[in-house]
């Protein structure tokens, strides 16, 4: 069977039941976030797309939704990158590589990268944002030839929370991707742009009815880089963002992350702009 | 055979031939209330009551429901449980049975719910038509669900000293045949059946001010209304609403380790979506703040989002949450209150 006929036949029949994986690489990357690369039992391929998740289980600690942050063209593998806030991702950052974990999904519509084929994208990623956007980046950087310009905007809060620090030095040394980094609070490691993510949008120069922007941040983030980006007349449809709400099941039914009439675990995480228009009060992302 | 006629004299018969074919659940008597119960003494069933105080769903969807077991050291799981045992539903009312109906959509919704559905497969409902209202809180009339409306095996309906049986489904016929005390039903009983449907429509009327199309369009509206204010001052967040609702089936899941610390149990436990947890992250945002909000989206998930993504309501009408209400707030009030902010 293709790995992708057995990932779609233990959802059918053992939606509950997580997989067996291995931790092979584990190694703290801020003094708060924990990388881990993983392998699924047999070696099964993950075959997710960006921006989708999956429900990570340690027993005796349930379970959690993390998004993938490795590309799908990275095979044999998948990696993700977790902060540590509470019960269950303080254990998780206990594991080391050899450790075993179970793991369901991929989850979730992630972004929607055949529509943007041929279109120029703009990555906006406050904080730990970057994380599902470095799957949509790293799978972008193995099909440049089918995007159009590519350029990154990142913002942290300060330099001891920049992620991915060795791939954005050579992000930034790729010549067809443009690559801009602000942080919210001067201090003195930092050489770089200093100010709120929404600072660097204006400067930017785009074709609207040619770019797909995409967005991940912190829920209060959104409005404001949402604001920019119609400032720049990107069309609703154009603009996308995740969402991050509480899960438990990733199939639709425990109701955790509803958002209106909406499951974000199944409909999401991922959305257009034109998606939260639709709500009516409920989806604290949208922007007034 | 379509319908069946049982003689209430020979109802104990009947019943002690049903518990031997399977689990038998029925309802009794519990001080002033009514609950479903295995059936231990044939005689305690009763077939006139008001809703149980849960309803049925606690054997179809139980409060607390093995999902997986599992060993940490070496890694293993494995599905809890493989095989579930047959049963029979006695004397259901027909909201509980659209309930189930409500519950049915959902979990067959892809992705399908194995251990709902298994349990599913392996239930027989045998109901029972009301002919009076249990109280004053049900609105079942305006929901539609006064009447039976498919979804059962077998639907009884009192006709004085007989009952007449709908067959609805081969796995109703079953229980039916074959026995000497259940015969088929002549033309004078069908026509008795006839009048007294005739009759009960004198005594059920719309509970709401307007139609259920009008209500669905209210909501539409009503996303900002003074009545969520008014209703969230009210209630106290204990979540006895969510808990008696047959449509409601929000969870949790909890893992439980035995003493050894090294096997134990995924659960999945009933939630509600009334706890100021329910929607809360790490990060310490709170994406349905207040009670307004939550009971708001109570509502919601009854009259407006179910309609747009299934075409059915989750409310049935059964009242459960007027009744077990600790802030008194009633559903037909709050819903004739939309109604009437509507009209203004
Ligand atoms: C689609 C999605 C993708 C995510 N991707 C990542 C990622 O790549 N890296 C990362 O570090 N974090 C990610 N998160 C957040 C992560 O799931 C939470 O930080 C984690 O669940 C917190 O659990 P805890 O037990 O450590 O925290 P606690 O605060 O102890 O959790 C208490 C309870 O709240 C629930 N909970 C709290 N916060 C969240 C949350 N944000 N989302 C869902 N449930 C929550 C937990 O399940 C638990 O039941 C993602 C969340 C979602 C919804
Ligand atoms: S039963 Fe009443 S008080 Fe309790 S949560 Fe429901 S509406 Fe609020
Ligand atoms: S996580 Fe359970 S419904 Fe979305």
């Amino acid at each position: 069977m293709l790995d992708r006929e057995i990932l779609l036949e233990k959802m059918r029949t053992t939606p509950y039941l997580p997989m067996k994986a291995k931790i092979i690489e584990a190694q703290m990357v801020t003094s708060k976030e924990k990388f881990f690369r993983i392998q699924l039992e047999n070696k099964i391929n993950l075959g997710h797309t960006p921006g989708q998740f999956v429900m990570v289980s340690i027993f005796g600690f349930e379970e959690a939704p993390i998004s993938v942050c490795s590309s799908p063209s990275d095979k044999g593998y998948f990696e993700l990158t977790v902060r540590s806030v509470g019960v269950f991702t303080d254990r998780l950052h206990k594991l080391e590589k050899g450790d075993l974990v179970g793991i369901r999904g991929p989850f979730g519509r992630g972004f929607p990268i055949d529509n943007m084929f041929g279109y120029d994208v703009m990555i906006v990623a406050g904080g730990l944002g970057i994380v599902p956007l470095r799957s949509l980046i790293r799978y972008i950087m193995s099909n440049r030839n089918d995007f159009g310009n590519v350029q990154i905007l990142l913002g942290f809060k300060s330099s001891k929370e920049l992620l991915f620090e060795e791939e954005n030095k050579e992000w930034m040394k790729r010549a067809e991707i443009k690559f801009n980094c602000t942080i919210d609070r001067a201090d003195s490691e930092w050489k770089g742009n200093v100010g709120l993510i929404t600072t660097l949008i204006p400067g930017v120069d785009i074709n609207p009815a040619r770019t797909y922007a995409v967005v991940v941040g912190p829920p209060i983030m959104y409005k404001f880089v949402i604001r920019e980006l119609l400032k720049k007349n990107i069309p609703d449809h154009q603009i996308i963002v995740s969402l991050e709400r509480r899960m438990r099941c990733g199939l639709g039914k425990c109701g955790h992350c509803q958002v209106e009439g909406v499951y974000v675990c199944q409909s999401g995480p991922v959305f257009t702009f034109n998606d939260l228009r639709k709500f009516k009060g409920e989806c604290h992302e949208k922007a007034v | 055979m379509k319908y069946a006629i049982l003689k209430k004299s020979d109802l104990n018969h009947w019943l002690k031939h049903l518990k031997d074919r399977a689990k038998l659940y029925a309802v009794r008597k519990k001080e002033n209330l009514f609950v479903f119960r295995p059936v231990k003494e044939v005689q305690d069933v009763c077939l006139d009551y008001i809703p149980t105080i849960l309803p049925p769903k606690k054997y179809y969807f139980p409060q607390k429901e093995k999902l997986i077991k599992f060993s940490v050291q070496p890694f293993k799981t494995a599905k809890a449980i493989d095989k579930f045992e047959d049963f029979i539903l006695f004397g259901v009312h027909t909201c509980d049975i659209a309930g189930m109906q409500c519950m049915d959509v959902v979990f067959r919704e892809v992705p399908e719910d194995p251990n709902y559905l298994n349990r599913k497969d392996k239930m027989t409902i045998i109901g029972i038509e009301c002919l009076k209202y249990c109280d004053q809180y049900a609105n079942c009339t305006s929901m539609g669900n006064h009447v039976p409306r498919g979804g059962y095996d077998l639907m009884m309906v009192d006709l004085g000293d007989k009952l007449i049986i709908h067959i609805n489904s081969e796995k109703g016929e079953k229980l039916v045949t074959g026995l000497d005390y259940i015969k088929e039903a002549t033309q004078g009983q069908m026509d008795l059946l006839e009048s007294t449907r005739e009759e009960k429509k004198k005594i059920f009327k719309e509970e709401f001010t307007g139609p259920l199309t009008k209500v669905y369009d209210t909501f539409d509206k009503s996303f900002v209304s003074s009545v969520w204010k008014d209703v969230g001052r009210k209630c106290v967040a204990c979540g006895n609403c969510t808990a008696v609702c047959p449509t409601c089936y929000c969870f949790d899941t909890q893992d439980e380790l035995d003493l050894s610390l090294n096997e134990g149990i995924r659960y999945r436990i009933w939630n509600s979506c009334q706890m100021d947890d329910f929607a809360k992250v790490a990060g310490r945002e709170d994406f349905r703040k207040g009670r307004d909000n939550r009971q708001k989206h109570r509502y919601y998930r009854k009259f407006k989002y179910p309609v747009d993504k299934f075409n059915r309501y989750f409310c049935t009408g059964c009242g459960r949450c007027t009744r077990a209400c600790m802030a008194e707030i009633s559903l037909v009030e709050t819903v004739n209150s939309l109604l009437r902010e509507e009209k203004k």
